[in-house]
C-alpha cells in the first residue's frame, strides 16, 4: 500500500500531558491539558496523508481527516478548525468524547504497524486553538424563507439540526425542557471529560445565528407536538429528546436510601453542580464507599464522579470481562489510574439494609463466560455457591438508558418500535407522522455524540427537501 | 423568568405566590404540579398548582418552609423573579360525578387539595372536607374550602380551633355513617398513611398525591420512585396521584429523609448567612 517504511512510521504517538492520577482523582479539573502547537505538528507530520484516507470511512460524519490534520502541518490551524467544521459542528466536543478507537482511528491505516494518528487530539486541539485566539465567525445568513421548524431537545442532535436549518434561512426554535441547553453533555457527561463552558460556548453561537432558544418547556406537556404544528405555525418538527430513561437491576433492596440510578446521580452532580454543595444547593450522597453497576461510558462517568467527590473506595461491578466493556479505551484507562477498583465477571444480587432503611451492602456472586450466545457474545453465568458480600455506602446502577414515552405518549399517529422508541428512516428522519422527524438516540437507542450529530445534519437536510416539495415518504 | 405578582403571608410558615406563567396557566389543570429554581445555584422545587388563572395568565403556589429552598423562596417579594419554572408536570386529578366525596387536607396539603375539591363539586359530587393542622397558626384558606364544600370539617392537634383531633377521626365518623364514594388526601405522608388505613376497612376508593424527592420530574432520573401494589413507578410520570392502598407509604417515607444530613447542612449555612432574614428559629 502507501505506507512506505520511512523512520517517521516507527515514532510513537504524542501523548496529552494530564494531571498526574492521584490529584485529578480529587478534582474536576479537565484530565488532559491538550496539545500546545508544536505538539500537534508533531503528531499531525506522522500523518501520511494517504488517498485513499481509510480513517475517513471510520468517522460517521466524514470529517476530512487528511485535509485538516495537513493545515496542522503548515501551522494554519485556524483554516484547520474550518476544514473540520464543514462536517462536524462540535469539535471540540468529538474531539474529547468520540470513541475513536471504534471509529476514525480504528482504520487508519498506521494502526495496523503501530500506534494510529490521535486524530482526537488533534480535532481538540484545532477547536480549542479557535476558541482561544479565532473570533466566533458568525457565518453570512441566507435570506429568511419564512419557514419555522421547531426541534425538541437540545442535546447534540438537535443542536446540530437547529444550525443546519438556521444556515438554510428558516426560523428555528429550540425546545429544551431543563433550564440548560446541552442535553447528555451537560447534565450527562461530567466537567473533568467535557467542560461546560466548551458546551456553552457552542449555544452562544446559535444563538447568535437568531436560532430561538425556549428553555424550562416540556414537549409533550407544555405545548403537544400538534399544537406546534397547526395552532404555532410550525412547518416541520425534529425529534431529538435522547434515551432519558433510567433502568434498575430490579434486584431486592434496590429502593432503599443510597441508592440512585447513574442518570439521578450525574444529573445532580453536573447539571446541579452538587458537587460543589453546600455552596450550589441541590445535594449528593458522596459516600465512603460507593459500587458502580455496567460497564459502559455512563458506568466510567459515574465512578469517576464518585472517587471525585471523596470517596475512599469505588467499585466498578461489571457482569462480563474487561474485553467487553463498551466504554470509551480512554476513560477505562483513566480510570484504572485514578485507582477504581474493577470487578469483572461479577453480578450483583442483593442490596442489604443497614435496618433503617440505608443501604450499606451488596451481595454478589462470581459469574464465568460460557458458550457464544446468537449475538456471538459469549453469555456470562453464575459460579454455584460463589456468593459474597461488599460494605457500601452507595450504589449507582448504570445499565444503560430506555426511550422516555413522555412526549411519544401525546402521539397516538406516531409509530413506535417495541422499545418505545420512534421508529424514523435512517436517511431522512422521516416518521409515520407528516411533518415530524426524529433521530438521535430516541431513535436508535444509547449511541454516541456524533451519531447523533450525523442523524442532525441528516434530517435538516431532508427537513429543507421536505419544506421545499412538501412530499412525505415513510415506509414502515 | 418568572415574575411573583403577587405574595400572601397565610401562616407564620406558609406562604402564597402568584406567579405570572401565562403558557403554564393556559394547560394547567387540577392536580398538576411544577418545578421552581429561585436562583442560578438553587434546587429544583417541585410544588402543586394550587390554583391557576388563564385570564390573568398566572398560577399559585402555596409553600411551607421547611428547608432552605423554601425559606429562601419565602423572602422573595411581589416584583421580584424566579429564574426558572417549568410545568405543567404529572397527570391531572380524574374529575367525574362519583357522588359523595370526602376530600382530606393536612398541613400545606390544603392548597393541592381545593383545586381538586372545587372541580369535584364543580362536576357535581357531594363534596364533605375536612381540613386539618397542627395549631389554628398553620390554618389556611377556610373561607375558600367552605365555598366548594357542601360541610367543612375542621381539626388542630392542639384544639387551638376546630375539634381537637387528627383529621382520622371525623373521616371513621363519616364513613361509620353514609355511603362514601371517593375519599381524596393530600397531606403528609404519615397522614396519608393513617386515612389510607381508616378507608381500607370501610373498602372505600382513595387517592393520594404523592411528594416524593424529584429532580428532573419528567421520568429522566428515576428519584422519586415509590412502589405501588408491589411495582416501581415515578411520582412525576406516573402520578403524583396514586390509589393509595395501594402505596407503600414506609418506603416513601424513608425515601423521604435520604438527605437529611446535607439537609442540615444547608439549613446551617442558612442559618450562619442570616437567619434572620430567613425568619429561622434557632432551635
Ligand atoms: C453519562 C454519559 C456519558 C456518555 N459518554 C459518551 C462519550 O464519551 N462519547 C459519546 O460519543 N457518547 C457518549 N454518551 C452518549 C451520548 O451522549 C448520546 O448518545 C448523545 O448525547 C445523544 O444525543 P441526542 O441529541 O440524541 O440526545 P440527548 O443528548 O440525550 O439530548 C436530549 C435532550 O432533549 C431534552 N428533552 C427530552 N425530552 C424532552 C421533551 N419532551 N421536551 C423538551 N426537551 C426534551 C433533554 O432534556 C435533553 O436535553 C454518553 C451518555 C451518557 C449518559
Ligand atoms: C409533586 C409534589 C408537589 C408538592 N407540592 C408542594 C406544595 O404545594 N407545597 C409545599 O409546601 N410543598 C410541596 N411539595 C414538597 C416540596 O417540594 C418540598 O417541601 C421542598 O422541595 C423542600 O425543599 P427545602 O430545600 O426547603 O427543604 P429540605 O430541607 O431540602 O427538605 C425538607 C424535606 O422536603 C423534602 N424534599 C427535599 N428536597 C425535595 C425535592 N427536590 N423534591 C421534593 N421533596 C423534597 C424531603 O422530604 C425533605 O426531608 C411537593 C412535592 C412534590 C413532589
Ligand atoms: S468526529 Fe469523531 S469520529 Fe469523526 S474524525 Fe472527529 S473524533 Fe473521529
Ligand atoms: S489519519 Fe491515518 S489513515 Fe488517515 S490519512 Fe493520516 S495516516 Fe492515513
Ligand atoms: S423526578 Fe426524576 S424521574 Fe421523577
Amino acid at each position: 500500500m502507501e505506507l512506505k517504511t520511512t523512520e517517521k512510521e516507527t515514532k510513537k504517538r504524542v501523548n496529552m500531558r494530564e494531571q498526574p492520577p492521584l490529584v485529578r482523582a480529587r478534582n474536576f479539573l479537565e484530565v488532559p491539558y491538550g496539545y500546545t502547537p508544536d505538539e500537534a505538528v508533531e503528531e499531525a507530520t506522522r500523518c501520511r496523508t494517504c488517498k485513499t484516507a481509510a480513517c475517513r470511512t471510520g468517522c460517521p460524519v466524514e470529517v476530512d481527516i487528511p485535509g485538516f490534520i495537513d493545515l496542522i502541518k503548515e501551522r494554519r490551524f485556524l483554516d484547520a478548525c474550518y476544514r473540520v467544521k464543514e462536517k462536524n459542528a462540535l469539535p471540540a466536543v468529538c474531539g474529547r468524547v468520540c470513541p475513536q478507537e471504534r471509529q476514525c482511528e480504528s482504520r487508519c491505516l498506521l494502526g495496523k504497524k503501530g500506534t494510529p494518528i490521535a486524530i482526537g487530539n488533534l480535532e481538540r486541539f484545532v477547536a480549542d486553538y479557535e476558541a482561544d485566539n479565532g473570533n466566533m465567525k458568525i457565518p453570512e445568513m441566507p435570506k429568511p424563507t419564512g419557514r419555522k421548524v421547531a426541534v425538541i431537545g437540545s442535546g447534540p442532535g438537535g443542536l446540530t439540526c437547529a444550525v443546519d436549518l438556521a444556515m438554510s434561512g428558516h426560523g428555528v426554535t429550540l425546545f429544551e425542557a431543563f433550564h440548560d441547553p446541552g442535553g447528555v453533555l451537560i447534565y450527562g457527561i461530567p466537567e473533568f471529560r467535557l467542560p461546560k463552558a466548551i458546551v456553552k460556548r457552542e449555544v452562544e453561537y446559535i444563538k447568535k445565528l437568531g436560532i430561538e432558544l425556549k428553555l424550562n418547556t416540556v414537549i409533550g406537556k407544555l405545548h403537544t407536538i400538534d399544537e406546534l404544528l397547526n395552532g404555532k405555525g410550525f412547518d416541520a418538527c425534529f425529534i431529538c429528546t435522547g434515551a432519558g430513561l433510567p433502568m434498575f437491576l430490579g434486584i431486592p433492596g434496590e429502593n432503599l436510601n443510597g441508592i440512585c440510578s447513574a442518570n439521578e446521580y450525574l444529573t445532580r452532580a453536573n447539571l446541579m453542580k452538587a458537587y460543589l454543595f453546600p455552596e450550589y444547593e441541590t445535594p449528593i450522597k458522596t459516600g465512603k464507599s460507593v459500587a458502580v453497576l455496567g460497564g459502559g461510558n455512563v458506568a466510567m462517568d459515574s465512578a469517576r464522579v464518585a472517587l471525585r467527590l471523596g470517596a475512599e473506595k469505588v467499585y466498578l461491578i461489571y457482569r462480563r470481562s474487561e474485553a467487553e466493556m463498551p466504554a470509551r479505551k480512554a476513560e477505562v484507562h483513566h480510570a484504572h489510574e485514578e485507582g477504581i477498583d474493577f470487578l469483572f465477571l461479577t453480578n450483583p444480587i442483593r442490596f442489604i439494609d443497614d435496618g433503617k432503611g440505608n443501604l450499606c451492602g451488596i451481595e454478589c456472586i462470581k459469574m464465568e463466560l460460557g458458550e457464544p450466545d446468537a449475538s456471538g457474545r459469549r453469555r456470562p453465568l453464575p459460579i454455584k455457591d460463589s456468593e459474597f458480600n461488599i460494605d457500601i455506602d452507595v450504589a449507582i446502577p448504570a445499565l444503560g438508558a430506555r426511550a422516555n414515552p413522555l412526549l411519544t405518549k401525546t402521539m397516538p399517529d406516531l409509530s413506535v418500535n417495541k422499545g418505545g422508541y420512534i421508529a424514523a428512516d435512517e436517511g431522512t428522519g422521516m416518521t409515520s407522522k407528516e411533518g415530524v422527524f426524529a433521530g438521535g438516540d430516541i431513535v436508535t437507542g444509547s449511541a454516541t455524540v456524533i451519531s447523533a450529530m450525523g442523524a442532525g445534519r441528516r434530517t435538516a437536510n431532508a427537513i429543507n427537501e421536505y419544506l421545499t416539495w412538501k412530499y412525505w415518504d415513510y415506509q414502515n | 423568568m418568572f415574575n411573583i405578582l403577587k405574595k400572601e403571608e397565610l401562616s407564620d410558615q406558609i406562604t402564597l405566590f402568584e406567579i405570572g406563567a401565562r403558557d403554564i396557566a393556559k394547560k394547567a389543570k387540577p392536580g398538576n404540579f411544577f418545578i421552581l429554581r429561585t436562583h442560578e445555584q438553587g434546587e429544583r422545587v417541585p410544588l402543586t398548582i394550587a390554583d391557576f388563572d388563564r385570564d390573568r395568565g398566572t398560577i399559585t403556589a402555596v409553600f411551607q418552609k421547611v428547608g432552605r429552598a423554601t425559606h429562601h423562596l419565602g423572602t422573595l417579594n411581589e416584583g421580584d423573579f424566579i429564574t426558572d419554572v417549568v410545568g405543567p408536570l404529572g397527570n391531572h386529578s380524574h374529575i367525574a360525578n362519583f357522588g359523595r366525596v370526602v376530600c382530606v387536607g393536612g398541613g400545606v396539603g390544603i392548597a393541592p387539595v381545593y383545586p381538586v375539591a372545587k372541580a369535584l363539586s364543580e362536576a357535581g359530587n357531594n363534596v364533605t372536607s375536612i381540613i386539618g393542622a397542627r395549631s389554628k397558626s398553620i390554618l389556611f384558606w377556610e373561607e375558600k374550602m367552605r365555598n366548594v364544600s357542601d360541610e367543612l370539617i375542621i381539626t388542630t392537634d392542639d384544639g387551638s380551633y376546630g375539634t381537637k383531633a387528627v383529621v382520622t377521626a371525623p373521616l371513621e365518623d363519616i364513613l361509620l355513617n353514609e355511603k362514601i364514594d371517593l375519599v381524596i388526601a393530600i397531606g403528609p405522608a404519615v397522614m396519608m398513611k393513617f386515612v389510607c388505613k381508616t378507608t381500607e376497612k370501610y373498602g372505600v376508593k382513595t387517592i393520594v398525591s404523592l411528594n416524593s424527592i424529584m429532580i428532573d420530574g419528567t421520568g429522566m432520573c428515576g428519584g422519586c420512585r415509590v412502589e405501588i401494589g408491589g411495582e416501581i413507578k415515578y411520582t412525576c410520570v406516573d402520578g403524583p396521584e396514586f390509589n393509595g392502598h395501594e402505596v407503600d407509604f414506609d418506603l416513601l417515607m424513608n425515601r423521604l429523609q435520604g438527605y437529611i444530613d446535607e439537609e442540615r447542612i444547608a439549613m446551617k449555612q442558612v442559618r450562619v448567612c442570616g437567619g434572620k432574614n430567613y425568619g429561622i428559629k434557632d432551635n
